[in-house]
């Protein structure tokens, strides 16, 4: 199906946000920021032992405490209804999975007082030995039936084995990272307040209606008694995609004590609370001809997941799209370990893959003696490997030659090492960035009202993205009026039903509700000539339908991009430090300029942080994450980041939505680590394949090379 | 949070009382290190006493041709002082080079000495640690210890000192002025301020219950140069992986005298006597200063992640002393190498 876009003026312009004033200016609310009169203040007590089962909670010192007003624990709490995601029942057995599970809620008239009272929480457990460091040859590794995001856990085309065994030229490649964690800014938090048998939480998610029809079986209610509010968050990536346990927490001390509820999760707590990307190891073998095409491509994934559910990491999935590969294996295999719970963050599958993928792409020009950027074009494939399906529109060769342009790629000595300024050894790198195009179906309405605005209603949630701005800038065109006539609202699950911000869908599936229900009202309004009627106007819009058809639609549909770094090396120090990034983006059309490019650039800096920075450890003894805060867990800081650029090319693309848009969330992460990495491979002339890039493995490796 | 008093008196003697006074008493000056302790819970102090209103915020030359800093100077403040810039660098590169500016800006000269070892172990309460819990064992030895000691450690802790100041101030031979009850004044050598952990590794520094640094007291500026360099993950707001403070005199081409210190290494900032006693006399190339480096380093017990940490201090040490022998003048940038800004050195080309 080909659509016309709505071309107004709203859409496409850098329109700044519609909440920014009130964000600055601190009268934005954020989910702790709601003080209900009588509120009492929880404050969670995380197991200390790596896995067992709590065998006695003493809390009695811990009642003593002034302004005490209750301890919850697997005895008392209130008991859960179904649940289909297992690391919200909480308090509801005796086990502990993993170290810093849950084990107690201390409940307070203060905050000060809640941690003392949880200080004051004395816990004895049975512990058991725990299984806590993932291998390649894990013993409890498993191939899964599927990988996150839906995708087939392995899958074979052709006959790899055959096929990479007569290929002349190889590359067989091992990448490893450990757990890179979301850590937004705002941390997770809820207040919760029950009303005559209707719980009202403000929660700080990436998506009410999600968390909505999760907590109404959970406390065995209908949807209707449930209210969720997301008005303002302060950063999610992925991480308060699902509802995590502080919003069910919230409504179990509220329902246990009667009194509303707050609660903020300590930062300490977030690490093994609130999950993270999971730790990979990941296999690349590509088989090619003289002339760099591949003719063999596997990527085989090794990961972890927590013994509470299975989640898996889908690094192997954009190897099944992004490249020519006749003969074709992507796996994953998986443990089950006594560690945390793995989670989205930010591409999940895309990040970590495409640093492997990427990386070995550098790998393969270089043995074939092939520019980077042309060994890419070599295998730009006509459809979509694994489906066979055409591409909506695929501008992946355009970004790469863009980048090469913009950032001077030609100017380079291709030798490894051949760049010295004093001390420091100079590199530059490319990979490419890939992420699918997925949208869910979405409710909206519009409405008006004699000498009123046009005030839009959906459920979205603006995690910082510019969302809210977005939709009304979607609003504005498709009603053909200027954007200050526009009121929209959204956050809260009492508005029309609406997907959760992830996936980097939001603005697509909740956009295209949006203009729907904009273009039947004006449609409306037209019948009545132009006058808005004394009872008003209301048009209401579902995309079930329009997803439906989606779901068959003949086109792989993905964004794609070229990332490019510069790194300098200090060869005494072993410090790797940034000096350029260049992104080039081809996701659709790019419906804020503005906020567009504030989501390509923070992508970027978290795949700067992925390369160089954030470095997790899982104790092995203990079994959680040893760096527990932002003075540990390094994210980059703006000394890190001295010149960054992003860029988009123009895609007129009719087969997505009504806005033409693919989504820009997540892209920006996308290729960033591995461009870097290849860049100090440039550099340096030696391949590191373990992530982060921290002076100790330069030195190392360094070391090795001379 | 367990529940504390909290006093701000505005003269000396009377904050000094009131510690010795309570045995859970102790100081705050920033709190940019105890508060985030207390609120972990690895701090419970019954009593603050906020010393940030008593009159120690000057920076005075003495009559010997040094300075005087009072406890309170805020770091952000010595290390912009022209006489710190102009004869003691290496103090204000090392200033610069720690925190963030916002910490800087409220971290103060006295408070900075005292902050606490960064070990992930101390830092968590549902863990074991003899610093913290002294007999209930170190688990950083076999656990996650890249960023810990690798010279004076013990069997009890692996700690490292995290101050960036306190490294400059041990290579300038810097002292500490000391007032306890009773009027009791007494100065101690920055050197010997910090301790080993030994068998009490629950012991930072030789500070008695009650005593309060009131002053920072640098002697005239050693004859040469002197300059900072840190290591680190992250280009801001990381604490190093080693660092190097260094004073320099060469003339016809022999070192004429050295000053040396690493931070960290070790429990305290590591003042390297063995590698200065090598330099002296010795000619100022690039191989003395690395057998020089060698000859401190060769004591050094790595623990299994941590080895990196002696070919890096050895790589920073020949570096800064190579920059401040350079006839041109050190290249030790402030807070360390900016990306992309960084000048090219004496030594580019090379």
């Amino acid at each position: 199906m080909e659509r016309t876009h709505s071309a107004g003026p709203a859409l496409g312009a850098p329109a700044v946000r519609l909440e920014g004033m009130a964000k600055v200016t601190g009268t934005a609310r954020y989910a702790f920021e709601h003080t209900p009169a009588g509120a009492a203040y929880a404050w969670p007590v995380a197991a200390t032992v790596p896995c067992g089962r709590v065998t006695e909670v003493h809390v009695n010192e811990a009642l003593s405490e002034p302004g005490a007003v209750a301890v919850l624990t697997h005895v008392n709490a209130p008991r859960l209804g179904e649940c289909e995601d297992p690391i919200l029942w909480v308090l509801q057995d005796d086990r502990v999975p993993h170290r810093g599970w849950c084990v107690a809620l201390a409940v307070a008239d203060t905050p000060e007082a809640a941690c003392a009272m949880a200080a004051a929480v004395r816990v004895e457990y049975e512990t058991w030995e725990p299984d806590t460091v993932l291998t390649a040859d894990h013993p409890g590794l498993y191939a899964c039936e599927e990988a996150n995001g839906g995708a087939v856990g392995s899958r074979e085309r052709g006959d790899f084995d055959a096929s990479y065994g007569s290929a002349p030229v190889r590359i067989d490649a091992t990448y490893t990272m450990g757990a890179l964690h979301n850590h937004p800014m705002e941390p997770h938090a809820a207040t919760a307040e029950w009303q005559g048998g209707a719980l009202t939480v403000h929660d700080s998610s990436q998506g009410a209606t999600t968390v909505q029809r999760m907590l109404a079986p959970l406390f065995g209610l209908e949807e209707e008694r449930v209210t969720v509010i997301s008005e303002h968050v302060g950063g999610g990536f992925g991480a308060k995609g699902t509802p995590r346990p502080q919003v069910v927490l919230a409504a179990m001390a509220a329902r246990h004590t009667g009194r509303p509820v707050k609660l903020a999760l300590p930062r300490a707590h977030m690490a093994c609370a609130v999950g993270h990307r999971a730790p990979t190891i990941q296999r690349v073998r590509l088989g090619a001809g003289e002339d760099g095409v591949i003719t063999a491509l596997a990527h085989e994934v090794v990961t972890q997941t927590s013994k509470v559910k299975e989640f898996v990491e889908q690094a192997a999935v954009p190897a099944r799209t992004m490249y020519t590969s006749p003969n074709s294996r992507t796996t994953h295999r998986v443990a089950a370990l006594d560690v945390p719970t793995p989670s989205w963050m930010r591409a999940p599958g895309e990040a970590s893959g495409m640093y492997a993928l990427e990386s070995a792409m550098d790998e393969l020009a270089e043995r074939a003696g092939l520019d980077p950027v042309e060994l890419r074009v070599r295998n730009e494939p006509e459809v979509e490997p694994d489906s066979g399906k055409p591409f909506s529109s695929r501008q992946l060769i355009a970004a790469l030659r863009e980048g090469a342009r913009r950032f001077g790629w030609y100017e380079r000595d291709p030798r490894p090492r051949s760049r010295r300024e004093g001390r420091l050894l100079i590199g530059t790198g490319v990979a490419s960035s890939t992420y699918p195009v997925l949208m869910t179906a979405s409710r909206a309405e519009a409405r008006t009202e004699p000498g009123d605005v046009f005030r839009v209603r959906v459920n979205a949630t603006d995690i910082g993205t510019g969302a809210r701005t977005v939709l009304a800038q979607v609003a504005a065109d498709a009603l053909d009026v200027p954007l200050d006539r526009v009121s929209i609202d959204i956050g809260s699950s009492s508005l029309p039903a609406a997907p959760l911000a992830g996936g980097s869908s939001g603005t697509a599936s909740w956009g295209w509700a949006v203009d729907k229900a904009c273009r039947a009202l004006r449609a409306r309004l037209d019948e009545f000539g132009g006058e808005v009627p004394a009872a008003g106007l209301t048009a209401v819009a579902d995309t079930s339908a329009e997803l439906e058809k989606e779901a068959a639609s003949p086109y792989a549909k993905h964004s794609f991009g070229a990332q490019f770094a510069e790194v300098q090396v200090d060869v005494d120090s072993g410090e790797a430090r940034v000096r350029r990034l260049l992104g080039v983006f081809a996701a659709g059309r790019i419906l804020n300029s503005r906020t567009a490019h504030s989501q390509f650039i923070g992508g970027m800096t978290m795949g700067l942080g992925m390369a160089l920075l954030e470095g997790s450890t899982l104790d092995p003894v203990f079994g959680d994450f040893a760096e527990r805060d932002l003075a540990s867990y390094h994210v980059p800081a703006c000394a890190d980041l001295p010149r960054m650029e992003a860029h988009w090319l123009d895609e007129d693309d009719g087969r997505l939505n009504p806005m033409g848009s693919k989504g820009i969330g997540e892209i920006g992460i996308v290729g960033t680590a591995a461009a870097i990495g290849n860049a100090v491979y440039h550099a340096t002339g030696v391949r590191f394949r373990e992530l982060p890039l921290h002076p100790d493995r330069i030195l190392a490796g360094l070391g090795r090379s001379t | 949070m367990k529940s504390f008093s909290y006093v701000r008196p505005s003269d000396v003697d009377t904050a000094i009382a009131a510690v010795a006074a309570d045995p859970a008493g102790s100081y705050l000056g920033g709190g940019t290190n105890l508060v985030d302790l207390m609120k972990l819970g690895v701090a419970a102090p019954g009593l603050l006493v906020d010393v940030s209103g008593l009159p120690l915020t000057e920076v005075t030359p003495t009559p010997e041709g040094g300075l005087s800093v009072g406890a309170n100077v805020r770091n952000s403040d010595l290390a912009a002082h022209p006489l710190v810039r102009a004869r003691y660098p290496a103090l204000s590169q090392a200033l610069l080079a720690g925190a963030s500016g916002q910490l800087r800006n409220a971290a103060t000269t006295g408070g900075n000495l005292l902050q606490r070892t960064r070990c992930l172990y101390f830092q968590d309460v549902g863990k074991p640690c003899n610093k913290r819990e002294p007999g209930t064992g170190c688990p950083a030895r076999e656990g996650v210890h890249r960023d810990l000691a690798v010279l004076g450690h013990s069997a009890h802790c692996v700690a490292t000192h995290p101050s960036d100041m306190a490294v400059a101030l041990a290579a300038l031979d810097a002292a500490v002025r000391l007032r306890g009850p009773d009027e009791s004044e007494r100065t101690v050598p920055v050197t010997d301020f910090h301790r080993l952990p030994g068998d009490s590794p629950e012991r930072d520094t030789v500070l008695e219950h009650g005593e309060l640094i009131t002053a920072v007291e640098l002697p005239a500026p050693a004859p040469g140069r002197s300059a900072y360099r840190k290591a680190r993950d992250r280009a801001s707001y990381a604490f190093a992986l080693v660092s190097v403070a260094a004073a320099l005199d060469v003339r016809g081409g022999t070192v004429r005298s050295a000053r040396l210190a690493f931070g960290g290494l070790a429990h305290k900032p590591w003042r390297a006597r063995a590698a200065e006693e090598a330099l002296v006399g010795a000619e100022a190339t690039e191989e003395s200063f690395g057998r020089a480096a060698d000859a401190e380093l060769s004591a050094a017990e790595p623990l299994r992640d941590n080895a990196f940490k002696v070919e890096l201090a050895r790589n920073l040490a020949v570096r800064v002393l190579a920059s401040l022998a350079a006839p041109g003048g050190p290249d030790a940038p402030a807070a360390g190498p900016a990306p992309g800004a960084r000048p090219p050195g004496p030594n580019s080309g090379s």
